[in-house]
């Protein structure tokens, strides 16, 4: 590990958090393409700063790049307002065509006369951050504490301009000065972010940190702050990598690169993000896949369980103290389940001493009674409201109940109870359990 | 007399060249719950836009007791469209309903702990105390109309300008934002609403402004909103001025 390899290692990190930052308001803006067509626009720019200058000037070209990139923005403006192409196409016909002519324009300037000079302007098309010298980083550092700042300082009027741009304009903020402040922003970091992860690859950065940031929390802040993180995280042990530095851990080389020939910087830096990207997806609570699974898995088997102690009530009711065996066929016949499913049902709801075996059968326990007489009145009561609430013909609310009154809170179980002891007549005014409207069938 | 609160002078708005807005000159009585009641495409949300300078004027200019409305926006409070926004925010009510405090705050500066009351007292108003920390998506749609309400209380205005509030929501919700309105209105206020249920209006509002394009009248509730100016503003299929507008987006005569 050289002194320089560090030195890159906190550039990219730097690098990476300022773009997860203000790549962030680019997708909660749904702006998250801007970034891709900024540094595929700025490859023209770089090129022609190379050709004018008459060498590779690095502050230069980075106007160039910035200068090019802004103008690829406006074109897609104009060619959305004054032509009729859409915003899309206006973006993919404007990305190609100036990522076109950098090619071309490297190309040229590869087949010039003369000198190493004009070696290493492929680079930026894919990005090689050990190519950076000590200037380029502070360069990055700079940009990257600008940038920092103005977010910190005018969070509250970009917070507000973000979510509800037409009410920022009636408060009197200038929503325009704060789109080309949001959209300059985005232009400095993806600019200087060019020698590093390249003109192809600079888009993940702004985008892939901010939507992992997203999966894990509904604050703007912690949004912003995680997706810095993320950023930086991924863009040191990208550059790391890239650089060599596995080799040092590991003492084996599992890209299997030769001596010296480095993984170029922003693919590495990208499928680190990624695997963040991956993982949030995964792994975070409330928006994940997981976690959202297991919710489902639990609700149905919730649902699973009231539907077992609602039959087994519905075939004891008759016989109510007395609590009967309820056969194996005849909880088959009621309900559309496999044997298999059934008796894993059974075992479940025995464990927490709902139900009991007994020969040939199933049997309520007193607690699974207690449950199922509350599951039953929630049933009826939902049922009786889709028969007098709601107007829905009785053949078909117990399909209709079944499968919304696993949902029912608290709350809407005593609306309903009360809705049914105010409009019941006074003939059954006693009576606290709905009658089932439909045919129970009971053996 | 009074300077009143909103004046439009002589008002044209376009989208894309074509007109949307004819020459509408209208002056808004003090301390009313006034309705702007038209069919679709009558402009009434494009009214309320171009009296906020959310959309350019063609010609005309608009009044807010009496100086132009960038001089008084602190006067004004405004409930956009709750389809204008994008729920899946990440941000909380809270945090939805304090944003109404930072016009008042300039640049830079934080909302502090006066602020804080403020929103907690605007989110007792619409009942929404108890959501304060959830995030905006999982409230159902009354619930962000009565958000986006909050934040216009607490800009403390005198002029309220709401986009269609009634949009979508519960029966609940409708009764609870009346009765806001009507407590405004007792404190003072002006209420401008975009509304379009003409069954409530007799109801809900003193005073009526019928749009199609043009102005068609604007007077108190008894003596304006009358079968023939309903006929006016709903019938009659305004050819005339359709084509008009239209002839002029196709920059050829139609």
């Amino acid at each position: 590990m050289t002194y320089l390899t560090w030195i890159v290692a906190i550039g990219t990190s730097l690098l990476g958090c300022v773009a997860g930052v203000v790549g962030s308001y680019a997708v909660l803006r749904r702006r998250a393409l801007a970034g891709d067509l900024l540094s595929h626009a700025a490859l023209p720019g770089l090129c022609l700063a190379f050709l004018l200058l008459g060498g590779r000037h690095f502050l230069g070209m980075l106007g160039g790049a910035f200068v090019a990139g802004l103008a690829g923005v406006a074109l897609v403006t104009f060619m959305c307002r004054w032509t009729r192409t859409k915003e899309d196409a206006a973006l993919g016909i404007v990305l190609s065509t100036f990522f076109g002519a950098g090619i071309m324009l490297s190309s040229y300037i590869q087949n010039m006369p003369g000198g190493g000079a004009k070696a290493g302007l492929e680079t930026y098309i894919y990005g090689q951050a050990a190519g950076m010298i000590r200037e380029d980083i502070y360069l990055l550092a700079v940009v990257s504490v600008l940038v920092l700042v103005v977010l910190v300082l005018f969070h509250k009027e970009f917070k507000v301009f973000s979510f509800d741009p037409a009410f920022a304009q009636a408060q009197g903020w200038p929503t325009l000065t704060l789109d080309i402040a949001m959209m300059g922003s985005l232009t400095l970091v993806t600019v200087v972010g060019l020698p590093s992860v390249g003109v192809v690859l600079m888009a993940a950065m702004l985008i892939i940190p901010a939507a992992a940031a997203r999966f894990w929390t509904d604050r703007l802040e912690r949004m912003l702050v995680l997706s810095g993180v993320l950023g930086a995280v991924s863009g040191a042990i990208g550059s790391l990598i890239s650089a060599g530095a596995v080799k040092g851990w590991l003492g084996f080389d599992p890209f299997g690169g030769d001596e010296g020939a480095n993984l170029p910087t922003g693919p590495v830096i990208v499928l680190c993000s990624t695997t963040v990207f991956l993982v949030s997806v995964l792994l975070a609570p409330q928006r994940g896949l997981l976690a959202r699974s297991w919710n489902y898995f639990r609700l149905r088997a919730k649902t699973a369980d009231e539907n077992l102690l609602r039959t087994l009530f519905e075939c004891a009711e008759p016989r109510l103290p007395t609590l009967v065996t309820v056969p194996w066929d005849e909880l088959l016949a009621r309900r559309a389940w496999s044997r298999a499913r059934l008796f894993w049902v059974v075992r479940r709801a025995g464990w927490r001493n709902l139900v009991r075996r007994a020969p040939g059968g199933v049997q309520l326990t007193q607690r699974g009674l207690e449950q199922a007489r509350r599951l039953v009145r929630a049933h009826r009561l939902w049922e009786w409201f889709l028969i007098h609430g709601a107007s829905i013909a009785p053949d078909h609310v117990d399909r209709d109940a079944d499968s919304i009154e696993h949902l029912l809170g608290p709350d809407l179980i005593a609306e309903l109870e009360n809705r049914f002891i105010a409009q019941r007549d006074a003939s059954n005014a006693a009576q606290v359990l709905p009658n089932s409207p439909h045919e129970l069938n009971v053996p | 007399m009074p300077v009143p609160p909103v004046e439009i002078h002589d008002m044209t708005v376009a989208y894309h060249r074509k007109p949307v807005l004819w020459d509408v000159d209208i002056i808004l009585p003090e301390r009313k719950l006034i309705a702007v009641v038209g069919p679709n495409g009558a402009g009434k949300s494009t009214l309320i836009k171009a009296a906020l300078g959310l959309v350019p004027l063609a010609s005309g200019k608009v009044e807010i007791y009496g100086q132009p409305y960038a001089r008084q926006r602190h006067l004004v409070g405004y409930v956009p469209q709750r389809e204008s926004v994008d729920w899946d925010f990440p941000v909380t009510v809270f945090d939805v309903v304090l944003m109404g405090t930072y016009g008042r705050l300039g640049w830079i500066r934080r909302p502090g702990p006066r602020e804080r009351q403020q929103a907690r007292e605007a989110l007792a108003q619409v009942a929404l105390e108890s959501l304060a920390e959830r995030q905006i998506r999982q409230l159902s749609g009354g619930q962000q109309q009565r958000v986006f309400l909050a934040r216009a209380l607490v800009q403390d205005a005198q002029i309220y300008f709401m986009d269609e509030p009634f949009a979508g929501v519960d029966a609940a919700t409708e009764q609870a934002i009346v009765a806001l309105l009507k407590q405004l209105r007792e404190r003072g206020k002006t209420v401008i609403v975009v509304h379009h249920d003409l069954q409530t209006v007799r109801q809900y509002f003193d005073y009526v402004v019928l749009l199609n394009m043009r102005l068609v009248d604007a007077g108190p509730t008894e003596t304006t909103f009358t079968n023939e100016n309903l006929q006016k503003t709903f019938g009659g299929r305004l050819t005339i001025l359709e084509e008009a507008a239209e002839a002029v987006r196709l920059g050829k005569p139609s």
